[in-house]
């Protein structure tokens, strides 16, 4: 493994309170002191006018495989993460079949080792083949690499299984992601429920249906003690509940996704499946608060629900067109341009809710610092440069955006894992003139 | 031609009195004109219809167009193909004009974005069904003599019915009042955003009205349980001969139909004297035969090798 400097960078880790100009040394994969002593590098990396944090870690991302290979794989997906500066990503397990074994954890785990791209981490179901009447084996999931349990893509919407998924997790101390919507309030829903569902015609989904799952799992947290994560939060109630939660000392965290901090569900007028996802996008009011949330630290972790799906599947007509779009590759230029420029947050805090809180909240204990020791995952991101999303040059397989186009701030200079350079935009790489 | 949100009040207005001038064309004894020699007219319907398409190919072929039926059911779409690509298909054999009901709210916006056909809405899911709402406002015009400062009362299921949608936009741009009346359930009460106002009790609102349109109930596009019963939504809702009696004299009654007697209007009120409901269809004729002739002034309009 090659020594690297990186040098001249305004260093970001919010692990460590650190916010300054220096450098970063790697060595052997691990993050080294930067006064240790090292008088040789074998790449150096110029970070001048650049921000170098710990990687990025994405904790909800669908990468379809096994089973649905022509949306996304293990392999497409990570590399994906990497060209969004992305170096871990935890994939949900509502594939086909899904993650509720540890065989199939550990596929997930040998893929992601095979594709050599960002980290993957797998999540287990919580239930059984994800039908949501069982207990999976969740201590096997575990010995297979699970990071934290869901039956995403669908609620646990068993009152009983979900108490009792949140007191047995608890002696792995991992926590239960939960996809909060109560079924019976969104069925033939594809869009918000309310005035631009009403004018279009089209089958709504009620804030309501979120905010009332929100209200009983943390309840069921408070009398279990065990960890709730609110997943892609996005009502003002919603928000409003796990802030009152916090505030009581229940364990339950939160996360929020571009899509519903950028867009509203007026969108929806142009009859874009790329404006489909669930939970679908609000009103302007609920944006609003998911801001505020994140602003006061009520959600304390940005995600993308990254969600491929093949050209043609999105091509369908918009009740047919499944939901979700892909996010790994406008996270960070999205979290920039939407949260930092607008000064809703500032660098630090940003980076924080994409790095050690992501990684404290799925237990990844050497990752998403900067610390000497730490696992030397490194981004770095280059805050001024603008440039337009463009869909066809995802690394991802799917094109599933609704940001095609965009001009937006900030972008993946340089990707380290593990030690290794793997993405680069280019030009700020070399290779020491001592190596060489 | 995919609503009538996107069209101006003076659009409408001209489609009503270019309908107006082909109504006469229907009296005739050689009821064609050549309008439309020479071009392709489809029909791409995806769900069941008998009076729009219809009346769409009548209107069609009184401009001497060719016309194509196009039925979901007997065609590739049950082998897998795409909708997209079943019209990209149809426009390779050289058609003109898609006139597409779908059950999916903005389909034919979907296909306007892949073909370059013209495109005319004959109905999409509980969206719009834009040349139903021109033909109603034809038919108000012609008895009323005017729209503007009129009341018309939309009653039944609002929440599903693309016709209430077109309905509300037209009325609303020539200068109607517009009440939404039916179970809450069925008539959210977020419709008074778009300048409606939203009823409940049917006996309230009758002495108002000058107009009234009954709709029918969309079985097919709720999930169910939205009212208890059928036979207690007609018990509320159902246009009776005593409920004719609490509005003014001169009510018009509108049905879009396919009208169910016995649950939304009693057939005595069907078949009465404020029963324009078979002027509707007699209007519906010109209006589409309107439309077709003014997207083919489009056409006509469009560069050479688009």
């Amino acid at each position: 493994m090659p020594t690297i400097q990186i040098t001249g960078g305004r260093i970001i880790d919010p692990s460590q309170d650190i916010d300054q100009i220096g450098d970063v040394w790697i060595s052997g994969g691990r993050i080294v002191p930067s006064d240790g002593g090292h008088d040789h590098a074998d790449v150096v990396v110029d970070a001048r006018g650049k921000i170098v944090c710990p990687g990025l870690i994405d904790v909800h991302v669908h990468l379809r495989e096994p089973g649905q290979e022509e949306d996304e794989t293990i392999a497409t997906g990570a590399a994906a993460a990497l060209a969004g500066g992305v170096t871990s990503v935890a994939c949900m397990p509502n594939t086909l079949p899904p993650i509720d074994t540890q065989a199939a954890a550990e596929f997930v785990v040998l893929q992601g080792r095979r594709a050599k791209q960002a980290n993957v981490f797998p999540v287990g179901c919580v239930s059984k083949g994800r039908k949501g009447e069982e207990l999976a084996g969740l201590g096997q999931l575990v010995a297979g690499g699970a990071v934290a349990f869901t039956d995403d893509g669908a609620p646990v919407s068993n009152a009983g299984l979900m108490r009792r998924a949140l007191e047995y997790s608890k002696m792995f101390d991992l926590v239960i992601m939960q996809h909060c919507q109560v079924m019976e309030l969104t069925v033939g829903g594809v869009m918000n429920e309310g005035f631009e569902s009403m004018r279009l015609g089209l089958g709504g989904m009620p804030a309501a249906a979120e905010d009332i799952m929100v209200a009983r799992d943390i309840r069921l947290a408070e009398i279990t003690g065990g960890r709730l994560h609110i997943q892609h939060i996005s009502t003002a109630r919603a928000v409003e509940l796990v802030r009152e939660g916090k505030r009581r000392g229940i364990r339950v965290t939160a996360e929020a996704c571009p899509h519903h901090f950028t867009l509203t569900d007026e969108k929806l007028r142009s009859f874009d499946s790329n404006f489909k996802m669930n939970p679908p996008l609000r009103t302007a009011d609920d944006v609003a608060a998911v801001i505020e949330g994140l602003k006061d630290g009520t959600i304390e972790i940005l995600c993308t629900d990254h969600a491929p799906h093949a050209r043609e599947k999105k091509m369908r007509e918009l009740d047919q067109a499944p939901f979700g779009i892909v996010g790994l590759e406008t996270l960070l230029p999205m979290t920039v341009t939407y949260l930092i420029e607008p000064g809703h947050l500032t660098w630090s805090e940003a980076i924080r809710k994409l790095t050690i809180n992501a990684a404290n909240l799925i237990n990844l204990k050497n990752k998403g610092s900067l610390r000497p020791g730490a696992d030397a995952d490194v981004t770095v991101i280059d805050p001024s440069t603008t440039w337009t999303i463009q869909a066809n040059q995802f690394r991802s397989k799917s094109w599933n955006t609704p940001y095609d186009g965009w001009e937006v701030r900030g972008r993946a200079h340089t990707v380290i894992v593990h030690g290794e350079v793997r993405h680069t935009l280019g030009g700020i790489v070399q290779e020491s003139a001592a190596s060489a | 031609m995919l609503g009538l949100e996107d069209l101006s009040r003076e659009e409408i207005l001209a489609v009503l009195d270019t309908a107006e001038s082909f109504a006469e064309v229907s009296r005739r004894d050689r009821k064609k004109v050549p309008a439309l020699l020479g071009r392709i007219v489809f029909n791409l319907f995806f769900e069941n219809s008998t009076r729009t398409r219809t009346s769409f190919s009548l209107a069609a072929k009184r401009l001497s167009a060719d016309v194509q039926d196009f039925s979901a059911s007997v065609s590739s779409i049950s082998k897998g193909e795409t909708f997209i690509d079943t019209a990209k298909n149809i426009e390779a054999m050289g058609c003109d004009v898609m006139v597409v009901r779908h059950p999916t709210p903005g389909a034919p916006h979907l296909l306007s974005q892949h073909v370059s056909s013209s495109i005319i809405n004959a109905g999409d899911g509980a969206h719009e069904h834009p040349t139903q709402g021109l033909l109603d406002l034809m038919t108000i015009r012609q008895a009323k003599g005017k729209i503007e400062g009129l009341t018309v009362a939309l009653l039944g299921d609002i929440s599903h019915s693309r016709v209430a949608r077109s309905n509300i936009w037209g009325l609303l741009k020539l200068g109607a009042k517009v009440i939404l009346c039916g179970p809450p359930t069925l008539v959210p009460r977020s419709m008074e955003r778009l300048g409606c106002e939203v009823a409940y009790r049917l006996e309230d609102v009758l002495p108002r009205c000058d107009v009234i349109n009954v709709l029918r109930i969309q079985f097919e596009r709720q999930q169910g349980g939205l009212f208890p019963s059928v036979g207690e939504y007609s018990q509320f809702y159902m246009m009776t001969q005593d409920r004719v009696r609490l509005a003014k004299p001169d009510l018009l009654i509108l049905a879009p139909g396919p009208i169910n007697r016995g649950v939304e209007l009693t057939p005595e009120v069907a078949d009465g004297k404020h029963s324009a409901i078979l002027d509707q269809v007699t209007n519906g004729l010109a209006v589409r035969m309107a439309v077709l002739y003014l997207l083919s002034g489009k056409m006509d309009a469009r560069p050479a090798g688009e």
